[in-house]
């Protein structure tokens, strides 16, 4: 958390100094360059970002998402596999699941900085803490999705197998979109003024992942619903970060520069080879899975794309300034008073 | 007992998060601790006012704090030997896991006599301070030997002090600065210094508290904010949910830590380090209520000398946090200190978010049935 780069500062304050130092540097990689903000427009301690970003690893949180998307539609894919006879869909979505769950509950708890402690999650049911209603939907997601993977491995207790992932696959969706909540509920300017775009992108992303599994490891006769979740998913995903992007106005600057730029173009190039790829090639094995490892790999990019747009976010106190400015400003003009004394009041 | 640790509290808040009844999550509150579940018993909600137009700008508020509470070294910038910010005389930055008092030092300088011009001009009937060309702040400007205000005292020696008519030149009195270059005495730039002590905001809808999962975080009885170390798990969520920049994760212990308003010291009904330590009163502690009518008198007489920038931060119960319970007489806009200019508390939208997550969670779990219509081919 230390500093690693002090030349990375923006330097954007109406304060006349230049070397700033700010302490996450280290999270802040691709900040910095071209002002977007004519300087002029707003006034900050120095430059120095006003919230902390978050303090949420790398990759660890990404793809916890990631992965608790993948086993959010992997589990529908495998329980609806099961009911309409496509034995291989059935057991990738189950496995998937079962991984994709455990996987996500390891970097949860690695995310800790007190990763013993994990079990005080449980101790209160809290719904203003979407981490809290979160691990009280992984909790019960992963032990059935568990359940449902080992009778599927084993062969034993089909009925059980099939019940526990028939829940599992009733809690998915939530499991996929909560998500967006945990990130839109901070103080993060680009996470929460996407409050209503959010869930939508990460439920296209868990589509993309379930779906681009299921093409991995479905075969031809089976893989119909998986093709169409997975392109469905792309095409929503795609749509719904192209429109949160451009709501965002000046937040979503954090988009068009730095990392976050590279990995939501890469994501995006991959979300469209793989739709495309899943629509013409579904019927090859190896093309089919080779889409899906695409849209998988879109999915999880995008996922890197919003973490490292919040950290940037976060460090950026034009993020805060400007809008809560022009927040003032609406509401001065609406009810005609003045809040600001006026010799300090700028352009 | 469930009180201690924020558990009634959240099933307080249960139905308000899901009926949508925002009621607790934002807006005025007028009592947080039974709004958290304690008996309407509970002793008068507790804060700060911190008058920064007599903060000097001494930092015994942040050393009597790391003192009392055991605040170990704050490892700003391992890499700088000094741990110098370079940017002022404030090397400690910002409030952190290990800096609860921060002592912010703005030190603005500008082209002689063009202080107020530059900034819209002052307002019509108020004099411009002939010596600096800023308008007369709590911090006058010493123009015949003598402080212009009894109870104020200019932020340097008497014997210093210029002719009158003659021009203060302060950066004279400032050591040379890589930052600036060689300074030499010249009649073309103003200083002025603001002094601000940030300190946590004990909000009456804080945003920290709210998101904790582990109920770590609680109301205590006095209305404040605090952590309890011993089950918080690090799981960071509140360190971007404060919309103040407050609180954060020490990498050493991995807990969150923050400002308590000294807990244990008000248990046994003594005031604050900070506040004890506090040379100028600037940092004052009591019942809000009280602290609320002086920094109203506070603001009415600074106005009445003319020192229209003069505002209060925090103050207002109808603000997007519900009005803090540690808020701030500053001399200028709230960002020049470092402060969100107009803070909303995030949970205030968490009802729309939930509802929104629960549609597309439903959106999705349609999307994946659609994906089997039709039956096989
Ligand atoms: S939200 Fe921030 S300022 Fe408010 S009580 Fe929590 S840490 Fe303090
Ligand atoms: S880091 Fe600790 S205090 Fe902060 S939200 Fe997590 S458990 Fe609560
Ligand atoms: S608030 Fe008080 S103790 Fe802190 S720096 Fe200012 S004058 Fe000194």
């Amino acid at each position: 958390m230390t500093d690693a780069n002090p030349a990375e500062m923006p330097q954007r304050s109406r304060v006349d100094h230049d070397a700033v130092t700010p302490r996450r540097g280290s999270r802040r990689r691709g900040r910095g360059e071209e002002l977007q903000v004519p300087e002029a427009e707003f006034r900050s301690y120095y430059g120095r970002p006003i919230i902390k970003a978050p303090v949420w690893k790398n990759p660890d949180v990404p793809l916890y998402l990631f992965l608790g998307g993948l086993a959010a539609t992997s589990s529908g894919l495998g329980a609806l596999g099961g009911a309409t006879d496509r034995p291989t869909l059935r057991r990738t979505g189950r496995l998937a699941a079962a991984a994709g769950a455990a996987g996500g509950t390891v970097f949860l708890i690695h995310d800790l900085h007190r990763p013993a402690r994990f079990l005080h999650m449980l101790r209160v049911f809290k719904p203003t803490s979407p981490l809290s209603v979160g691990t009280w939907i992984l909790s019960p997601f992963a032990t059935l999705a568990a359940a449902t993977a080992a009778s599927e491995v084993t062969g034993l207790f089909r009925r059980a197998g099939d019940a526990s992932g028939a829940v599992a696959a009733v809690i998915g969706p939530a499991l996929g979109t909560y998500t967006a909540v945990l990130f839109s509920n901070t103080a993060v300017p680009t996470w929460h003024e996407a409050h209503r775009e959010l869930p939508i992108v990460f439920a296209g992303s868990a589509a993309a992942a379930g779906g681009g599994m299921g093409l991995v490891g479905a075969s031809v006769r089976d893989n119909v619903p998986a093709a169409r979740l997975a392109v469905a998913g792309a095409v929503v995903e795609l749509a719904a970060g192209e429109f949160m992007e451009r709501k965002l106005g000046l937040l979503g600057d954090v988009y068009q520069k730095g990392r976050a730029h590279t990995l939501m173009r890469a994501s995006k190039a991959c979300l469209a080879a793989g739709a495309v790829g899943a629509v013409l090639g579904r019927r090859r094995r190896w093309s089919a899975a080779l889409s899906g490892l695409a849209l998988m790999a879109g999915s999880a990019l995008t996922r890197f794309g919003v973490f490292d747009a919040g950290i940037a976010s976060a460090n950026d106190p034009a993020h805060i300034v400007v809008p809560q400015r022009e927040r003032i400003r609406q509401r001065q003009a609406t009810t005609g008073t003045e809040v600001a004394p006026p010799d300090r009041t700028f352009a | 007992m469930t009180n201690l640790f924020g558990a009634s509290g959240a099933t307080g808040k249960l139905f308000d998060a899901f009926s949508g009844a925002a009621t607790s999550l934002s807006g005025p509150l007028p009592d947080p601790s039974t709004d958290a579940g304690w008996s309407t018993e509970h002793p008068k909600r507790v804060g700060f006012f911190t008058d920064t137009s007599v903060c000097i700008g001494c930092k015994a508020c942040e050393v009597a704090c790391k003192e009392w509470n055991l605040v170990p070294d704050d490892g700003t910038d391992a890499s700088d030997l000094y741990r110098l910010t370079g940017m002022s005389y404030d090397n400690t930055g910002d409030l952190g896991a290990s800096t609860w008092r921060h002592v912010a030092f703005i030190e603005d300088v500008r082209p002689h006599g063009s202080a107020t011009a530059a900034h819209g001009g002052p307002p019509s009937g108020v004099p411009v301070d002939a010596a600096t060309g800023f308008l007369p702040t709590g911090l006058p400007a010493v123009t015949d030997g003598a402080p212009s205000s009894p109870t104020l005292r200019a932020p340097r020696d008497a014997a210093t002090a210029p002719a009158p008519g003659e021009t203060v030149d302060l950066l004279a009195l400032l050591p040379d600065s890589g930052a600036h270059g060689q300074q030499t005495p010249d009649d073309e730039r103003d200083v002025r210094w603001l002094m601000s002590s940030d300190v946590c905001k004990h909000c009456t809808h804080a945003g920290c508290l709210d998101v904790c999962p582990t109920g770590a975080l609680f109301r205590t009885e006095f209305g404040t904010v605090v952590v309890q170390d011993d089950i918080c798990n690090g799981c960071g969520y509140c360190v971007p949910s404060c919309p103040y920049g407050v609180i954060d994760v020490r990498e050493d212990d991995g807990g969150a830590h923050k400002c308590t308003l000294c807990y244990d010291r008000l248990g046994a009904g003594m005031e604050p380090a900070c506040a004890k330590a506090c040379p100028t009163n600037s940092i004052q502690f009591g019942d809000l209520d009280e602290l609320q009518a002086a920094a109203d008198a506070r603001l009415a007489e600074l106005h009445g000398r003319g020192v229209t920038e003069a505002r209060l931060y925090g103050r207002d119960p109808d603000d997007g946090v519900g009005g803090d319970g540690a808020f701030f007489l500053l001399l200028d806009e709230p960002e020049v200190y470092g402060m969100p200019p107009d803070p909303i508390v995030t949970t205030r939208d968490l009802p729309e978010m939930w509802r929104n997550a629960a549609l597309t969670a439903v959106g999705l779990g349609a999307a994946v049935v659609a994906a089997f219509w039709g039956g096989r081919k």
